[in-house]
């Protein structure tokens, strides 16, 4: 009788979880869905590897819900936390506007691509939508003392020399990665000395104390704003190449009116004290600015410079 | 609450994955295609072991993030220095062995 009433009451208990986890379920499932379409379907990089983070986090919920809370939080640490964050880490390296190119490589790639997805989706669901699957056992028995108990049982018993072999294999992949991203450099570093005299010979004279600082004003105080020139023109030289080409920066124009609408002043009077501020720190390299054409000496400075500060940096 | 339902989200998710692997060229969404398709076999190894009351498969799917962690270190860093050569992280750029 006593067994037979156990087994009622877990009946019970199961049935009411089971409705728990159904509703967990189909809220999870569609996200987690979402999360891999959108990482195939996104056209930045960036938006694909967040939209891969959802369906982690959605996959270690169900993992909990699965009876392995283990694996649920190993989950969010190492995917979520150390992988994702390794591929954000190594897109922005790589360049953050490096999105595909549309164009076919191979003739009819993409349709055969797409058939193939189709008819292996039409072929696991039938799979596994019509196989005669029982009710699950739960890890209840497997597991008494606990999920993370019987699974450091298991690991470091049945399994611990497929532990040791892992091990192994974690250590040689971080030698192995330090050995592939090694460079060895093949020229000499040059001292800051050189450079500072190359920059004399071979540069423009009024670059030679540096390039002028991006601009900096009451309100505003960022690198994607150019500094205005004694005669209110941007110094165009003055913003980083990189964030020109993502198209990051502002328009010294575009600020001057924002500011002219929300001072009190007149907008001429205000892009002349602005623009009296940048000059300041790089003096040297300003008052050798004259009105003439300041955006054009600056151009063919600009494109070896962070080359070479790339080329050291690495 | 019958297995069936997870089986069916992780045939999903793995077949999702491998036409990321297929339709883009971008080698960093191809590689995390892979990562997908590796989390769907996770997630049927979790539920066949919930379906068999055996833990082994949870060991499993550890194991596979264990190792899926050591694949992404190493192929990060020939990613990174294939685009220091080539300039490029497209899987397209990367055909000098090729005739």
């Amino acid at each position: 009788m006593s067994p037979l009433a156990a087994v009622a009451a877990q009946v019970g208990e199961t049935t009411a979880s089971t409705a728990g986890e159904e509703v967990l379920f189909w809220i999870i499932a569609p996200l987690a869905v979402i999360g891999a379409l959108g990482l195939v379907f996104s056209r930045k990089a960036v938006h694909g590897a967040l939209f891969l983070a959802v369906t982690m986090i959605g996959l270690a919920i169900l993992y909990i819900a699965l009876e392995a809370p283990f694996l649920g939080v190993v989950q969010v640490v190492v995917y979520t936390g150390a992988i994702m964050m390794l591929f954000l880490f190594v897109i922005m390296l790589i360049g953050v506007d490096a999105s595909d190119s549309r164009v076919e490589t191979i003739r009819g790639q993409r349709g055969a691509a797409a058939l193939a997805v189709f008819g292996v989706i039409v072929l696991l669901v039938a799979v596994t939508g019509r196989a005669a699957l029982p009710d699950p056992v739960g890890t209840a028995q497997a597991a008494p003392e606990g999920n993370v108990y019987a699974i450091a049982d298991l690991i470091f018993g049945r399994y611990v020399w497929a532990f040791e072999t892992v091990a192994a294999v974690l250590i040689t992949a971080a030698v192995g990665a330090m050995a592939l991203t090694h460079r060895e450099r093949l020229a000499r570093r040059h001292s800051q000395r050189e450079q500072s005299e190359r920059r004399f010979r071979e540069g423009d004279p009024k670059d030679a104390a540096g390039m002028p600082v991006p601009g900096v004003y009451a309100r505003h105080n960022a690198v994607d704003t150019p500094a205005l020139l004694p005669d209110g023109t941007p110094a165009e030289s003055s913003v980083s190449p990189v964030l020109v080409a993502r198209g990051a920066t502002r328009l010294a124009e575009e600020f001057a009116t924002d500011v002219g609408r929300l001072g009190p002043e007149p907008k001429p009077g205000e892009a002349e004290s602005t623009a009296e501020r940048p000059t300041e720190p790089s003096d040297a390299a300003t008052s050798g600015l004259p009105d003439d054409s300041p955006a054009a000496h600056g151009t063919e400075e600009t494109d070896d410079e962070p080359e070479q500060d790339g080329g050291d940096a690495r | 609450m019958s297995p069936t339902p997870y089986l069916v989200l992780a045939t999903l998710l793995f077949t999702i994955g491998g036409a990321g692997v297929l339709l883009r060229r971008n080698a960093l969404v191809a590689f995390m295609s892979v990562e997908l398709m590796l989390n769907a076999a996770n997630l049927a190894f979790v539920t066949f072991a919930r379906m068999h009351g055996n833990l082994d498969g949870q060991i499993m799917a550890f194991f596979v993030m264990v190792i899926a962690a050591a694949e992404v270190v190493v192929g990060l860093a020939i990613i990174v220095m294939i685009f220091r050569t080539r300039r490029s992280a497209s899987v397209d750029d990367a055909s000098l062995l090729k005739l």
